[in-house]
């Protein structure tokens, strides 16, 4: 059984680890949590994106945000590179998670096939 | 919604939009009254008493996005399908408390599903939120408390990849623990 002692050595591992990394100009990812997107799988989605980041071994920083209007094209996945546009990817599957995560996040090139919208660096921000 | 842990996730959201810092679950299993609930309490802005009796009208949303708020009266429906309901108790200034009873057994239950995946993504997309986590299966008891954690953690973020690993696993144990399962 996991125990608060093995988070406790885990601590300290981790606080080596944070003086190394510098959590500024992380790549950002939203994922849509309003009641559409969870109903449409945004949870199967979240849980991929969380997979791929450890597996990897990547930062970044992972938020929600709600309903934004666009229900029928859940589940709703928005990347933003560091001083790049928001992209917002639709219909993403938990297997096009990895493409979003390898292609665009780690690669920086837009998964074209699957873009239902672009907002330009500090529109909308 | 095709399972309870779903709509459990979707509840939540209102606890979030309302600007709770903590979250309270309580999951009791009691097969002897053949009765599940789950109840979500928060320390949010709560509803006013207009607000409070037109909540579960699905053509009712305070958001502007669009003009219906589906997801309490999904999970009423749902409650109210197996043979429970759904009981919402709020104030202004000091919180809401939302309850959902179902018959345990009754054919039209929606199975709970992944807790886990739930709880995981709750605390990943939310970590200046505190959450605490307590189920009842039959008289056994799990709790997750993110404050614990958090202290424990002294600065460290709660999403940071091996911390959710460490909680996946945590909470993975503990549920299937509590079903009496067997861990590895």
């Amino acid at each position: 059984m996991k125990s608060l002692e093995e988070l406790r050595r885990l601590r300290e591992t981790l606080q080596q680890d944070m003086l190394a990394r510098n959590g500024d100009g992380n790549p950002r990812i939203i994922v849509g949590m309003g009641t559409c997107g969870i109903a449409a799988g945004a949870r199967e989605v979240m849980q991929a994106i969380m997979q791929q980041v450890r597996e990897r071994n990547i930062t970044v920083t992972i938020s929600q945000t709600g309903c934004i209007g666009m229900c029928e094209k859940e589940p709703l996945m928005d990347v933003q590179l560091p001083g790049k546009g928001r992209i917002t990817y639709g219909h993403v599957t938990p297997k096009d998670v990895e493409s979003i995560i390898v292609q665009h996040v780690i690669n920086g090139q837009i998964v074209e096939d699957l873009v239902v919208a672009r907002l330009e660096e500090g529109e909308g921000q | 919604m095709r399972e309870l842990s779903l709509h459990l996730l979707d509840i939540v959201q209102n606890s979030i939009a309302a600007a709770a810092d903590l979250i309270e679950i309580e999951i009791m299993e009691d097969f002897k009254s053949d009765r599940l609930s789950i109840k979500v309490t928060d320390n949010g802005r709560g509803m006013s008493r207009s607000v409070l009796q037109s909540v579960i009208d699905p053509f009712f949303t305070t958001r502007k996005t669009r003009s219906v708020g589906l997801g309490l009266s999904l999970f009423a429906q749902s409650a109210q399908r197996s043979g429970g309901d759904l009981v919402i108790r709020s104030k202004e200034g000091v919180g809401t408390e939302v309850e959902a009873v179902f018959q345990y057994s009754h054919i039209d239950r929606p199975p709970m599903g992944d807790l886990q995946g739930t709880l995981l993504t709750l605390i990943v997309l939310n970590p200046t939120i505190d959450l605490v986590y307590r189920h009842n299966y039959d008289g056994r008891d799990f709790v997750i408390d993110t404050r614990e954690i958090k202290r424990e953690l002294d600065g460290i973020p709660i999403n940071q990849g091996q911390v959710v690993s460490w909680m996946q696993d945590f909470i993975q144990e503990g549920l299937a623990q509590l079903r009496g399962g067997r861990v590895e």
